[in-house]
């Protein structure tokens, strides 16, 4: 499981985020949901060692995240971040090559990840050749292809056209496993309401609950934070 | 028109070609390492680095290629003693002002790069040694191809400042035809081909390579 304890971030502009606690189970989703500016993505930065912390610490079945080895943490962006200069094959083989996986079982790998998600036949292309759709596919896989046991997810939806929103969620639904802990960043209220087990909800660096999804999503609303019924009522 | 006047002077005038492409790839290919060892300097994390690219690019930018050219070729014999040719000369002065400029453009072209490609490549665990070789450059080399082009055909046209300091090159052979034959119009004109048909070459291999680097 994912402990983080007590993170907190302070850059030179203030406090992004509060110091903050939450546990994070494998084989749940745990959805981080708030408006934008709350600090969601930050955190998200935190937990893949993008930004340092500056209090507190995330732990990893007690072990430090940042003692975690490269490819234990996998990181979907909200604008993917493929490589356009290389083919969607070489955008996945090319973490594994650099850390000494050889190029075959890579390749491998990347076939059947490829074919899991219906891109077979394009691994030739380049990711100005494809829809969004089959980008964040792309990027997905890439994520997956050093199995990592910690999988983030940065606004998964919001650079894509609005009906793709379930084809998203059935695809990270799919993804859950009971060795792996992943963590949604999203503003897509309905996505996390739909497949997310955890809600936690951040609002301006501040973190202001840590439900059950039944619990954050019932239709009395009275266990949450005021900010946070203010946020659901003003979505709906 | 006597263009049959210089027809005997046409293998004269075309060795100049060989003069002025010599001096344009050698200084090229002096001016492009250092280049992008500057434009690195100007990317790096010393200050100190930055503060002496900087410095570099702005003395080079700053001041005319022709004088650079007479200080180098005209002071070098008087402050060490070297009597340095017109071609050393030359290459010398066109190498580190080309530097300068192709410094601005490699930084660009670096800068210009998504810092999201960095990220990605560091959650990936991909080494930086190889994310810059593997991820960045590629990227750079792609953006920065139609400038550095440019920059490769203006070294060409403006080689043509040798002849100020006496080098034989295709402009001085030109002039110097035209002088023996009191015909100026003639040999010029050749000349000025000559450097449009080698202009045109180098565009047709860029556009090329171009198409070659696209993303598919």
């Amino acid at each position: 499981m994912l402990n983080v304890n007590n993170l907190g971030k302070k850059t030179t502009h203030g406090e992004i985020l509060k110091p903050l606690s939450f546990i994070a189970q494998r084989g749940e989703i745990t959805s981080i949901v708030g408006p934008s500016g709350s600090g969601k993505t930050t955190l998200l930065r935190c937990l893949a060692q993008l930004t340092p912390i500056t209090s507190g610490n995330a732990k990893f079945d007690d072990q430090d995240l940042r003692e975690l080895s490269h490819g234990e943490i996998g990181l979907v962006f909200q604008s993917f971040h493929l490589f356009p200069h290389l083919t969607l094959l070489d955008n996945l083989t090319i973490a594994p090559i650099s850390q000494g996986v050889s190029r075959r079982v890579a390749e491998e790998k990347a076939m059947h990840l490829l074919k899991q998600f219906s891109l077979n036949g394009k691994e030739r292309r380049h990711p100005s050749q494809i829809s969004g759709g089959q980008k964040q596919r792309v990027a997905i896989a890439r994520a997956l292809m050093m199995d990592p046991p910690l999988l983030l997810f940065d606004e998964p939806t919001s650079a894509l056209d609005p009906e793709m929103v379930n084809e998203v969620g059935e695809i990270i639904s799919s993804l859950q496993d009971s060795k792996r802990v992943i963590i949604l960043v999203t503003h897509e209220i309905r996505l996390a309401e739909r497949i997310a087990d955890r809600v936690l909800f951040l609002d301006h660096g501040i973190l202001l609950d840590n439900l059950v999804s039944t619990e954050f999503f019932a239709k009395n609303r009275s266990k949450l934070s005021k900010r946070a019924q203010k946020f659901l009522s003003n979505l709906s | 028109m006597h263009f049959s006047d210089i027809v005997p002077s046409l293998p004269f005038i075309l060795e100049g070609v060989q003069v002025t492409l010599k001096f344009t790839i050698l200084s090229l290919f002096c001016g492009l390492p250092l280049g992008i060892g500057v434009a690195l300097s100007k990317l790096s994390n010393s200050s100190i680095l930055r503060a002496i690219a900087t410095t570099y690019v702005a003395v080079f930018r700053g001041t005319p290629l022709l004088v650079q050219l007479a200080l180098i070729y005209f002071a070098t014999p008087q402050l060490i003693g070297y009597s340095i040719s017109a071609f050393e000369a030359g290459v010398i002065a066109f190498s580190l002002n080309s530097a300068a400029y192709t410094s601005e453009i490699i930084r660009a072209g670096i800068e210009a790069i998504d810092e999201g490609q960095l990220d990605a490549a560091k959650v990936l665990g991909i080494p930086r040694r190889q994310a810059l070789f593997k991820i960045i450059f590629p990227q750079a080399v792609r953006n920065i191809l139609p400038a550095l082009v440019n920059e490769m055909i203006n070294l060409l046209k403006e080689s043509a400042l040798v002849s100020i300091i006496g080098e034989t090159d295709l402009l001085r052979r030109a002039q110097i035809v035209a002088s023996e034959k009191f015909l100026y119009f003639e040999p010029l004109l050749v000349a000025a081909s000559l450097y449009f048909l080698m202009v045109m070459v180098i565009s047709f291999f860029a556009a090329k390579l171009e198409k070659k680097l696209a993303y598919a």
